[in-house]
């Protein structure tokens, strides 16, 4: 009888049973990049990027500062529209649109997308203004209609009860946490279907931060959630499938436990095991 | 050594101090030393009829200053009322519309607006504006005007204070964080909705702020004013009648007729009236934006 040992047992099952996954094996993405190139004057900052994004689900893009994974983060709601000297080439497709046709309406793009930025940015009016900011620019006016959206959104995210009594006071007494919370919710009180977070946790302190990632954890059962991230630990922590991008590529994309256990690329292999951040 | 930088460090601290304390004491001093030389005619007539008649007949030793002070007021109101839609309109523009090769071209004309001397837009004033008015406008509303009117001065002050206007605008929808607009543009909002709802709320106290500093400006400017206002110690009746603003006032006269018994301390009066409308409007605009930040929650 053939003797086999441990290691190579490991070895034999990781082959058959670890099935390798690409991007494109995503069915029915919610957004799917292609060849997507990104120039800001002369500089090429993405570089026919190509990704699948799943529906409902917490996708991370993860990389070393500068890889472009913000700047692909931003291309999926058009934020690049007003800089200048900002070339893009390539498509993306939200439900299968391409945001980038001439046809496509910036404000109804936008609309379906909510965007957390990196530190929480209340706008100059009160809390309960904020939330119903979104809605009000997008026509609604019913003042019952209104209230309700606050509530729910603020309770979505676990507000409500903290800003209750006082949601004609200012969202600049609020501690930096619970600016990041309202920001979601005002996020979601358009009724986005996509979720964007920029490293939307880095500013917080760790309460704060699991706070917003548990809320990410629920909130992926109605929304597709993109995050881009430079802690590893929290891809780890509340990833589905992460994208890891190098200089302006994208190297490898996978599951959360292909990438962090069985990476294919060994520039994968060494970001991860910290060989360089 | 070390005793000797601690020296040189307090003795910088507080002689800066000093410094910045002598600016509070020029303005006590001046407004000191107005009151101080109007106290004649203020001892000779009643104050409140100083100030509530319109008889100027400085030969009789009739002062009534009301004309002047109303004067004033008009012709700086109707300036405000012209520059602010045009340099809030600009200055939104190129800040959150124009591409930074338009704003590079525009900017410094801005400047160059600003530094034209104000002879020059008086010059300007005599020449274009006041024919127009007098041939153009105002013979759709009154029977005759010279075109030397309280509109005159307040078209040619509006003029004066829009690129002031603009560059103060421009400098406080600049310092709005990049961050806030995109939140707003983020949720679907277009950028007209941006700039109505968020930059210009975000931006109130700044331009309440550079109201302030205009309208001061405007209430002093003298010579520009003087050139096409018409100079007649009146109550204008309507925006198309010559008026007389206090800045004019004391630079047409002050070293004139001054042996008139009290017309140096009258002129003297007309400055500290001045100095003290200004004084009073920087104090309402100070309130008002303690009242708006509290309620925009800037």
């Amino acid at each position: 009888m053939e003797t086999v040992n441990l290691d190579q047992v490991e070895t034999i099952l990781e082959n058959s049973i670890i099935d390798i996954m690409t991007h494109s094996d995503i069915i029915n993405p919610h957004i799917r990049v292609e060849g997507l190139n990104l120039n800001i004057g002369e500089n090429h900052i993405l570089k026919d990027v190509n990704l699948s994004i799943p529906s409902k689900k917490i996708t991370c893009i993860i990389g070393p500062s500068g890889c472009g994974k913000t700047t692909l983060l931003r291309s999926f709601n058009r934020m690049h529209d007003d800089s200048p000297n900002v070339k893009i080439t390539g498509k993306i497709f939200v439900d299968d649109e391409n945001i980038y046709d001439e046809k496509a309406q910036v404000i109804s793009i936008r609309k379906k997308m909510g965007l957390l930025a990196q530190r929480p940015c209340p706008l100059p009016m009160s809390i309960y203004d904020n939330i119903t900011y979104g809605p009000r620019i997008h026509g609604a006016w019913q003042r019952r209609k209104l209230y309700a959206t606050a509530k729910h959104y603020l309770s979505e995210v676990g507000l409500w009860d903290e800003v209750k009594d006082r949601l004609k006071a200012s969202p600049g007494h609020l501690s930096i946490g619970q600016q990041q919370r309202l920001c979601l919710a005002r996020g979601l009180a358009v009724e986005p279907e996509i979720i964007l977070g920029d490293e939307a946790t880095s500013a917080l302190d760790p309460i704060s931060t699991r706070k917003i990632e548990e809320l990410f954890v629920t909130l992926k059962k109605d929304y597709t959630i993109v995050l881009v991230t430079h802690t590893l630990s929290q891809a780890k922590r509340i990833a589905d499938y992460i994208a890891f991008m190098y200089m302006g590529k994208l190297i490898e994309f996978g599951t959360t436990d292909q990438i962090f256990n069985h990476p294919q690329k060994q520039l994968t292999k060494d970001y991860i095991s910290g060989y360089f951040s | 050594m070390i005793r000797f930088r601690l020296f040189k460090d307090k003795t910088a601290r507080l002689s800066m101090l000093g410094i910045t304390i002598l600016s509070l004491g020029f303005l006590l001093l001046i407004g000191i030393g107005l009151f101080y030389m109007s106290l004649p005619i203020l001892r000779e007539k009643e104050t409140w009829k100083l100030l509530t008649s319109s008889n100027w007949k400085p030969f009789k030793g009739e002062f009534g200053f009301l004309p002047y002070i109303i004067s004033t007021l008009h012709v700086t109101f109707i300036a405000i009322i012209i520059a602010l839609p045009f340099s809030l309109l600009t200055s939104i523009y190129l800040t959150e519309y124009a591409t930074e090769k338009i704003r590079n071209f525009f900017a410094p004309i801005i400047d160059l607006l600003s530094g034209i001397p104000p002879v020059i837009y008086g010059v300007w004033g005599t020449l274009t504006i006041v024919p127009f008015i007098s041939e153009e406008i105002a013979p759709h509303f009154v029977e005759f005007s010279s075109g030397y009117s309280v509109l005159a001065g307040g078209i040619v002050l509006s003029v004066m204070i829009t690129p002031l206007l603009i560059s103060i605008f421009c400098e406080v929808f600049g310092s709005i964080p990049k961050e806030m607009r995109e939140a707003s543009l983020s949720l679907g909002a277009t950028k007209w909705q941006t700039v109505k709802q968020i930059i210009l709320r975000k931006s109130m106290p700044g331009i309440i702020a550079a109201i302030a500093l205009a309208v001061s400006r405007a209430f002093g400017e003298t010579i520009a004013v003087l050139m096409v206002c018409g100079n007649i110690p009146i109550i204008p009746s309507s925006i198309f009648d010559a008026c007389y603003p206090l800045p004019a006032l004391i630079a047409n006269n002050y070293g004139e007729m001054l042996s008139i018994p009290s017309y140096e301390s009258a002129l003297m009066m007309a400055a500290f009236l001045l100095f003290i409308i200004i004084v009073i409007f920087n104090a309402g605009s100070r309130l008002i934006l303690n009242r708006i930040e509290r309620r925009y929650h800037v």
